[in-house]
């Protein structure tokens, strides 16, 4: 909502000054948005005579004018307007002034070698009007005296934006911000009194407004007036409205958008001779068309709510007037409309329609139902005034009647919910000021509420006007006390910030990306699940919810690879989604690594990243979240995108009950699809939710300590099985073997080739033998010696080799 | 008697020339192996008459500790002259670079929801989480925002279904109404996470974050709002003194409604906060709509409390002078390595929020 000071200063009688306004405003709620000086530099924009013109000496269509600007010399001014003559009075722009419709700054400058001074000027320059044809004539009976003078009245306004939060419709209007400032002491209301429209002829448009199952018009008034000349506005009207960035177009079209403006109360002038036989109200047959003052054509649902004749639809009421009957310079006769439509309706026709206009935000937000007869009465005396002709009577339908609202307010509740106590006689004076009519039953006030004020129904909306009215700054601050009866965090939660940190600390760096992705990347990751679109992304790059974060990270990764970097580790925390409906989404921490480690060092080995690092990476971090390594299980059946043989997944024990990770190589042929340009890409993906909370608390997680200060021995052997069997079996075979004596396995080696019969591998363990009880003799050590051969030979056909 | 120091005198001349360890330990031997010319003397003690004996043996012992420590300084002299070569030879530079290691990095984000959250815990709040994707009854409805109202325009929504039944929540109020429906007052929650708008320009992402904050007891009024974000701003930009402005507004699940703004100034191209007279908005506040306590059957002439809502990217961007609100999700290297935080860095309530 655009104001200026002065256009306030209509409605409000104050002596302070535009920056207690700007503070005031903001204070009470009417946010000021920005604020334009619109007139700086207008000052210079001159009242002036042509004295003499003469043709140009180089071009046809100039002239080279001597103009009078009221100082002693007459400047030489070159012009191109067919209209530019002796005797003719118009606006001088001097070089340093800025056209306001180019924005252009005025120099000096030579028009085919004759120095022109300054400007002459059409309205259009000057955003005036549209019109373009030649410069301004100003009437020299008005203006005669004014040469040398400004023209544009002398304005130290301000244009100020205020943004108006949607339960305040009333502040769509000057007069309701008015009304706002002077309850908070701003000032104090000017008492305008109506003027009406006093006629006797009757208005013979008949008017109708059919029942319909939902009617979106509950009143709709109007009055024929007749015989108009139909003008361009007068200076302080189109003033007004050059002030707050409107362009004036016509007298009747300018008189509307003030009275909008002024008091929030919308209307809408037809041509009356264009209206075929009357107007009725209806709703809207699927399939209508119409044109509407935007030049655009419409296609209507069922049910919308139009103003129409006998012809068809003439407007989309409160919402936007069509081409048939609009007003235009030559109209005669006009049927001025000043109704009420329900802002539901509004709503949802312009939402259908995509169409927002002035009218429509202010229906849709709650217009005043008893303003109909106001705004014609305001709109109709102004056309009279400037275009002339006669009045009609007003006439009123209607379909429902405004009912008066009242509300008991126990004003004890306000102490309650601000916190802060104001007396009576300020609570009184509040909300007096701002339209409340007030009755004290008991200890209750009993309160009319303003018509004007849709958004206020319950005791809560009177606290809150109260509260704002009185000022914020009066709520004290009490400070929090610290303590605290709850934890902060969930275990969920914990584990979340655990890992998070753990992962991080392993080399990643942390990245957030969005939580949808482009269908084609997720594709790669989808795996078994389905697609999650979302109807009205803002690009197709992000058209689905992501089922991995890989495809974000992956494509991230490769940004950064194409930045020329070429060993990376990101990771991401964050929710990937199964299915569209609340809840169906999972946590999982996701990495990605790219390229080699001690790339080009002077000391270490370089060699790729490989899925040995991924699966370190998840292992030592689920160790540090508190997960005991002992159960850990491995297998390698992992999604396809993965690579088929250098991935695993991982249980936290043998149960296999939910997969807590996969690890491994990214499928090759993802990477080559992606076209990703590095060595070695791999990743991992923990799935949070997966992950069984431990019970126990850190302090009952430590278990007694107990150490062993027997003496230890390491025996190494090494077994040849078959390929398929697995490090982990054999692991496992021999821990089981004495899990008393037995404290470490290791596999040290792993051979393949030459001396091994195909098929099989060779794979090297170290054991520590320890005891608790006593120091193990070289019999004690035979012993398991042969035990762990023995049972590892017969449980998984290995071959101890000599 | 002269025979041992014959020895004695022969093996220190012996030992005055320049040995190597292994001709030292042939002398040890001599002298001192199983048969060595000392150890067979000491054999000899027995048959010394009885008269001399004692000088004898006294004599043998003195000659030995001599010899044994002539020996031990020998191969001490030599030993260190060894180490002393070898360190030599063993100078490397120092200056050539260590091992490599890579740093991890967390997310400014991540970092200033953790900040966020440490500095309500100490005063009382948990921790509380809602699903990303919403239905439009939690979004909207429950929270006073009816199916065409206005309010709803201000946020641009994704939906997921043509019926818009369900939609990326677009705030996080709806955990609100998600704790509310799942347990009894009081409630002192936070609720930090993802959301979502169809908006996207230099300063709108269509994924940012915020955290919620609500506080329902018997008798919650404005003051304790007033106090709870005044302490937490104070805190989270680590000041001692903060300006701080509290402006009527309205948002539907609130009133009255605040938007919350705070003062700063720009000296040298950075942005203070907390001195100046420029006002910066940085959050919405206001009373729990008592439409939006009945909606989770809560009696509001008994509870009453406080929310708010604060943008945790624009938090972060004030604090660490980020100025691009995109270039959190851009995931470019060199920024996330610049902003981002080492993992060890947690924000705690005894060690402060930030180094």
């Amino acid at each position: 909502m655009k104001i200026t000071f002065d256009w306030l200063k209509d409605h409000l009688n104050t002596n302070l000054k535009e920056d207690k306004l700007l503070e005031e405003l903001t204070n009470i709620g009417l946010e000021v948005e920005s604020i334009e000086n619109l007139s700086s530099g207008l000052d210079l924009f001159k009242v002036a005579k042509i004295i003499k013109t003469e043709k140009h000496p180089n071009a046809d269509r100039l002239k080279v004018c001597d103009v009078d600007i009221g100082e002693k010399e007459l400047k030489k001014v070159v012009c191109g307007a067919p209209n530019a003559q002796e005797g003719l009075i118009t606006i001088f722009a001097p070089p340093g002034a800025i056209v306001p419709k180019s924005k252009l700054k005025l120099v000096v400058t030579k028009i085919r070698d004759v120095t022109s001074y300054g400007m002459l000027c059409s309205e259009s320059e000057l955003n005036l009007s549209d019109e373009s044809e030649g410069i301004i004539e100003l009437k020299t009976s008005k203006y005669q005296k004014n040469i040398g003078k400004s023209y544009f009245s002398k304005s130290n306004s301000n244009l100020i934006d205020l943004s108006i939060t949607p339960n305040r419709s009333d502040c769509l209007g000057v007069r309701g911000i008015a009304r706002d400032l002077a309850a908070s002491g701003f000032g104090k209301m000017k008492y305008i009194k109506e003027k009406k429209i006093n006629s006797k002829t009757k208005q013979t448009i008949k008017v109708k407004i059919n029942k319909e199952k939902v009617q979106g018009c509950g009143s709709f008034g109007s009055c024929l007036i007749t015989n108009v000349k139909n003008t361009e506005s007068p200076k302080w009207l189109k003033d007004k409205l050059v002030s707050v960035g409107q362009k004036p177009i016509s007298a009747i079209v300018d008189i509307t958008n003030y009275v909008m403006l002024d008091i929030n109360r919308p209307l809408h002038a037809y041509d009356a001779d264009k209206i075929d036989r009357g107007i009725i109200v209806r709703n809207s047959k699927s399939g209508e068309k119409f044109t509407a003052l935007d030049n655009k054509s419409y296609k209507l649902d069922e049910g919308m709510c139009v103003i129409s004749d006998n012809k068809g639809i003439l407007g989309l009421g409160g919402i936007i007037g069509g081409t048939r009957s609009g007003t235009e310079l030559n109209t005669k006769n006009i049927l001025l409309e000043s109704a009420y439509f329900n802002p539901r309706s509004i709503r949802g026709t312009s939402k259908k329609l995509n169409l927002d206009t002035d009218a429509k935000f202010r229906f849709e937000r709650g217009i005043d139902p008893l303003s109909i007869e106001s705004g014609l009465n305001k709109a109709a005396l102004l056309i009279k005034e400037i275009c002339g002709g006669e009045i009609s009577k007003i006439d009123i339908q209607k379909t429902e009647t405004y009912k008066i609202k009242i509300l008991k307010f126990d004003p004890n509740l306000f102490e309650r919910v601000t916190g802060f106590k104001i007396s009576n006689k300020e609570m009184l004076k509040i909300l007096e000021d701002l339209g409340f009519k007030i009755k004290k039953e008991n200890k209750y006030l009993k309160l009319t509420i303003p018509s004007w004020r849709p958004d206020i129904s319950q005791e809560i909306d009177v606290i809150e006007e109260l509260a704002r009215i009185s000022g914020y700054d009066k709520i004290k601050i009490i400070d929090p006390i610290k303590e605290r009866t709850k934890s902060t965090l969930t275990k969920s939660q914990k584990l979340f910030h655990f890992l998070q940190r753990a992962i991080a600390s392993k080399g990643y760096i942390e990245a957030i990306t969005w939580s949808f992705t482009d269908s084609n990347f997720n594709d790669h990751f989808r795996g078994a699940n389905k697609e999650i679109k979302i109807v009205n992304p803002i690009s197709s790059e992000l058209g689905v919810l992501r089922n991995s974060i890989f495809s974000n990270l992956i494509m991230y990764m490769n940004k950064n690879l194409d930045r020329g970097f070429k060993d990376l580790s990101i990771f991401e925390i964050g929710p990937i989604f199964k299915g569209s409906n609340p809840g169906e989404q999972n946590i999982v921490a996701c990495g990605l690594s790219a390229g080699k480690k001690s790339r080009l060092s002077w000391i270490d080995e370089e060699r790729n990243v490989d899925v040995f690092d991924a699966k370190k990476d998840v292992v030592q971090t689920l160790i540090e979240a508190g997960y005991n390594y002992d159960k850990f299980f491995i297998d390698s059946e992992t999604p396809n995108y993965y690579h088929p043989g250098k991935s695993g997944r991982l249980f936290l024990n043998r149960g296999k009950e939910q997969v807590a990770a996969y690890f491994g190589e990214i499928h090759p042929n993802i990477l080559k699809k992606i076209d990703i340009k590095s060595e070695s890409i791999v990743g991992f993906e923990i799935f949070l939710d997966n992950l069984k909370l431990p019970k126990k608390t850190l302090n009952n997680q430590k278990t007694k300590f107990t150490v062993s200060d027997y003496q230890k021995s390491e025996r190494d052997f090494a077994f040849v099985v078959n390929k398929d069997v697995n490090a982990q079996e054999l692991i496992n075979v021999i821990s089981s073997v004495d899990q008393n004596l037995i404290s470490n396995i290791k596999v040290f080696d792993l051979y393949e080739g030459k001396n091994i019969p195909e098929n099989q591998k060779s794979i090297a363990i170290s054991v520590t033998i320890q005891s608790q009880e006593k120091t193990l003799n070289d019999k004690d050590l035979d012993n398991i010696n042969n035990l762990i051969i023995k049972t590892v030979e017969n449980k998984t056909g290995a071959k101890i080799r000599s | 008697m002269s025979d041992i120091k014959n020895i004695r005198d022969q093996f220190i001349s012996k030992l005055k020339n320049d040995l190597s360890i292994d001709e030292i330990n042939n002398i040890k031997t001599e002298l001192f192996g199983k048969n060595g010319l000392i150890s067979s003397q000491f054999k000899n003690i027995g048959s010394i008459v009885e008269v001399d004996r004692k000088k004898f043996a006294s004599d043998l012992n003195m000659i030995k500790d001599e010899l044994q420590n002539l020996i031990i300084d020998k191969i001490k002299k030599i030993e260190l002259t060894k180490i002393n070569e070898k360190l030599e030879n063993e100078k490397i530079d120092v200056t050539l670079p260590e091992r490599s290691f890579v740093r991890g990095k967390i997310h400014p984000v991540s970092q200033t929801i953790d900040e966020i959250s440490s500095i309500f815990s100490e005063i009382g709040f948990s921790v509380e989480e809602g699903p990303d994707i919403e239905n439009e009854y939690n979004n909207f409805t429950a929270l006073n925002t009816p199916d065409n109202h206005p309010a709803r325009d201000m946020h641009d929504t994704f939906y997921l279904d043509e019926n818009k039944e369900t939609l990326l929540r677009t705030h996080t109020s709806p955990v609100q109404i998600r704790t509310m429906l799942k347990d009894k007052p009081p409630f002192k929650i936070i609720a930090p996470g993802r959301t979502y708008r169809s908006d996207s320009d230099q300063t709108h992402a269509p994924m940012f974050h915020q955290v919620e904050g609500l506080c329902i007891d018997k008798d919650i009024h404005m003051g304790y709002l007033k106090g709870c974000l005044n302490y937490f701003i104070k805190e989270f930009f680590e000041v001692e003194k903060i300006k701080m402005r509290f402006r009527p507004s309205h948002f539907p699940f609130t009133e009255p409604s605040a938007e919350v703004d705070i003062g700063y100034e720009i000296k040298d191209g950075k942005i203070i906060i907390g001195e100046g007279d420029q006002w910066l908005e940085i959050l919405g506040c206001g009373m729990v709509h008592p439409n939006v306590l009945k909606n989770v059957k809560i009696d509001s002439s008994k509870f009453q409390g406080y929310a708010f809502g604060i943008g945790i990217d624009r938090l972060a961007m004030l604090k660490y002078g980020i100025n691009d609100l995109r270039s959190f999700f851009d995931c470019d290297y060199r920024w996330l390595n610049h902003f981002g935080f080492d993992p060890l860095d947690v924000p705690t309530n005894y060690r402060g929020l930030s180094r």
